[in-house]
């Protein structure tokens, strides 16, 4: 049925890339929340109804108003997904489709549901008894978490691509299941889930640090930093073992996306690991070598032999630098995270408050921004680390993509598109932001006619 | 039944509830468009923001459905529309975003430029999106998009006189659908005034309706033969019929101010158009390509079918609650109020 692709112009393959890049890194961003924010929100819910303390539901008001926005630019800028898989990647689509099909189907129908009610938790909020308003955000917490597991799925099938048999072009037989449990899920997805949450949770902080900075320092702006703090501040350090984890799957399956990672050229026992440095001339330079660090850390064993770049052909290698750079950005923000969250823990168990220096506040306004970094660039090893191959050996993403021509100026369109977006969001968000509190007054209107004045 | 045809059956369900939910909130926007100055228009945007608030998110969903569906079930058919339909299809994808985006944006704006920026963002997008994915249809009903990877002309697969007829036919029956529903919205929340307006829309985009269905039945008959064939004398004619039928029907309690049947009869116009256009293309997909060659391996079908039948159980009931929620109990004074 498929003819294979004509000649693709290389500035249309560069073009389906970035396009693919930005509208997914945008949405990852959306969906981060999207999948962490119900959760702090209703934990803030649920301490209101039990202290009766109107700080809290006037955050978890609040914080749902947001919410609502952010979902909805979620909802569209997910849909473009659906539709940028087949208008840009034809050829993967055309012949795996069914093979990772499942997991979007599925992903479906927890989107479905997260929607419905999330409809529900935020418009009928006063339609609900108190009680029965919480049990409804318990769908859209588990659709949430549910439908990250399942797209993550269907991208961990690309690295580890098992489930299917072809011949002559044609996938002959198939078995979803296996596909979508494949290898490389259970780390990628557990590693994705977490990531959101951290996203979510020291995004959120953010915006009440630079409060606190500014010297509003109520009970208010003290919960709406430390609730969605606390939970990101516990997530990190389970994330960094669970980062260690996907880590050695990526030494044990993907060889050559580690050498990229690391820079690593030759294959070598007791390989170093690189801090920093550039790849120039195919030779890691200006590098802060740790002895047998690599070796240590990717197979517990300092003379553990690590497959260099040079094995394969250099027409299956991956973008070294930015790979290796992308991973050193993720592993540096993911630590200094841990740092600042350890900071606030031993400095809370001691004197139950922030710590004194505004250096902790300046860092914690600026956590929101490095969770992101840490989640763009994990997201650039994941899938650049991938590159030249669409699904993982199987495909070439120059083979899988439109042969229409023309696609360049789509890229130039949707980024138009993409850059109007951001503004407007951002903006609509620092407007919400900015809004002065009010108290809670007892005959409150539904959040969508919940005005601030 | 195999299963590559329940399958497809149920992508075509999917379809139909994005034409008739979807649709419905893109016609909102087109009623958006035309409400006039913002002080004026007022009224209407508030009972068109309020019917759409809770339920448009949701409705995403059917079409994530028919597409995840239409590449697991049949994904060299996928990858043939999306490669040749790259254009229209992009276009509709960014209006999508645009509507969806704005018109949260709008819901939380105070100030009136904000909310006339994005108040037109969001309804010139429920115009164009519907109209893009219009020619989409028309392109596959007039047989533009052969098999096989970007295969077609990518301007004239989907510039022709068949796709053209198509996307206004689109954008009527959003509009018109939104009309309907909308009048008994406005006699919910006991707006005379709105009730009115929004009837007397609903008469006149029922004619054009009338009108363009004469329209793309001609265009069809020169473009389209084959399609024309089935739909006029061959297995789709009951439905064609049935479609006409109830298109009447609706016009006639649209007048009589019967709103909740109007309601029922006008989606039965949208249903049975929708699958007469299925049954009368069935089984070619693509000019040459029918369901049997193009079809997934068995496996994948049935673990697809079992899902769906799994998001039946879970969504249905959910989705019931939602709107029995949102259509029910509703006081008037919270409905509309006075910002």
């Amino acid at each position: 049925m498929l003819e294979t692709a004509l000649d693709v112009q290389p500035i249309d393959l560069m073009a389906a890339r970035l396009q693919m890049a930005l509208s997914l890194g945008w949405h990852i961003i959306i969906a981060c929340y999207g999948v962490g924010m119900p959760a702090i929100t209703v934990l803030a819910e649920w301490r209101g109804h039990r202290t009766g303390d109107p700080n809290y539901a006037l955050l978890a008001r609040r914080w749902a108003k947001a919410m609502g926005v952010l979902f909805a630019v979620g909802a569209v800028s997910g849909t473009i997904l659906s539709f940028e898989m087949g208008l840009l990647w034809p050829g993967m689509m055309g012949v795996y489709g069914e093979v990772l099909g499942l997991p979007f189907t599925l992903e479906g129908i927890a989107f479905f549901i997260e929607a419905i009610f999330l409809g529900i938790y935020l418009y009928a909020w006063d339609r609900l008894s108190p009680r029965v308003h919480l049990l409804t955000a318990i769908p859209v917490l588990v659709a949430g978490v549910a439908s990250a597991f399942f797209v993550v799925a269907a991208n961990a099938w690309m690295q580890q691509p098992t489930g299917f048999d072809v011949a002559d072009g044609r996938v002959i037989s198939v078995d979803p299941v296996a596909a979508m449990f494949n290898p490389a899920t259970p780390a990628q997805t557990v590693h994705m889930i977490l990531a959101a949450f951290m996203v979510a949770g020291f995004g959120m902080a953010s915006v009440y640090a630079v409060s606190l900075l500014r010297g509003r320092r109520d009970r208010y702006h003290m919960l709406g930093f430390l609730i969605p703090f606390a939970v990101a501040a516990v997530v990190t350090p389970v994330q960094i073992g669970v980062g260690d984890w996907a880590a050695h799957f990526v030494a044990d399956n993907q060889a050559v996306k580690l050498a990229a990672m690391e820079g690593i050229f030759e294959t070598q026992r007791g390989a170093p690991l690189h801090i920093g440095g550039v790849v120039i001339d195919g030779e890691m330079r200006y590098a802060v070598e740790i002895p047998y660090g690599l070796s240590l850390l990717a197979h517990f064993d300092p003379n553990a032999e690590i497959i260099g770049l040079n094995e394969v052909p250099e027409d299956q290698r991956p973008p070294v630098n930015l790979v290796h750079l992308a991973f050193q950005v993720m592993v540096g923000a993911g630590f200094a995270l841990l740092a600042l969250s350890v900071w606030l823990a031993i400095v809370w168990k001691r004197q139950k408050a922030l710590p004194r220096s505004a250096w902790f506040l300046r860092a914690a306004s600026v956590s929101g921004v490095l969770a992101v970094l840490a989640l763009e660039a994990g997201w650039i090893v994941t899938e650049v680390g991938r590159q030249p191959w669409i699904v993982y050996g199987v495909m070439r993403t120059s083979e899988a993509v439109n042969p229409a021509p023309g696609l360049v100026y789509g890229f130039v369109l949707v980024a138009v598109v993409y850059a109007i977006l951001t503004v407007a969001t951002v903006y609509v968000l620092r407007r919400l932001a900015r809004d002065i509190p009010v108290p809670v007054a007892p005959q409150e209107a539904d959040v969508s006619d919940y005005r601030i004045t | 039944m195999p299963l590559a045809e329940i399958l497809l059956a149920a992508m075509w369900i999917c379809l139909t509830a994005y034409a008739l939910f979807g649709g419905a909130d893109f016609g909102g926007g087109f009623w958006d468009l035309l409400a006039g100055r913002a002080k004026a228009g007022r009224p209407q945007r508030n009972l068109i923001e309020h019917s759409i608030g809770p339920i448009w998110e949701a409705n995403h969903v059917w079409l994530i459905f028919v597409i995840v569906l239409a590449w697991t079930g049949m994904p060299s058919v996928f990858a043939a529309i999306s490669s040749t339909l790259y254009i229209p299809l992009t276009l509709a994808a960014l209006g999508i975003i645009a509507r969806g985006s704005a018109f949260a944006f709008r819901k939380v704006s105070t100030e009136l430029w904000q909310q006339r920026l994005f108040g037109a963002t969001f309804a010139a997008s429920s115009v164009l999106t519907p109209f893009f994915l219009g020619t989409v249809a028309g392109a596959l009903a007039s047989d533009r998009v052969p098999p096989g990877i970007a295969a077609g002309h990518p301007i004239w697969s989907w510039v022709n006189p068949t796709s053209m007829v198509s996307g206004l036919f689109a954008v009527g029956t959003t509009a018109y659908l939104a009309a309907v529903y909308l009048t008994q919205d406005a006699k919910r929340v006991g707006d005379p005034a709105l009730v009115e307006a929004f009837r007397s829309r609903a008469l006149v985009a029922g004619g054009v309706m009338g009108v363009l269905a004469v329209a793309e039945l001609i265009v069809l008959s020169i473009d389209a033969p084959q399609l024309f064939r089935e739909l006029t004398a061959g297995r789709a004619l009951p439905f064609t019929i049935v479609s006409a039928a109830a298109g009447v029907a609706s016009l006639v309690l649209m007048w009589r101010r019967s709103f909740l049947a109007v309601r029922l009869s006008a989606a039965l116009a949208v249903t049975a158009l929708l699958w007469g256009w299925g049954i009368g293309q069935y089984p070619e997909i693509l000019p040459g390509a029918t369901v049997d060659e193009v079809a997934a391996t068995e496996s994948v079908l049935s673990a697809n079918l079992i899902a769906i039948v799994v998001a039946g159980i879970l969504v249905i009931p959910s989705l019931w609650w939602l709107y029995a929620m949102f259509q029910r109990d509703q006081r008037p004074a919270e409905t509309v109020p006075d910002k």
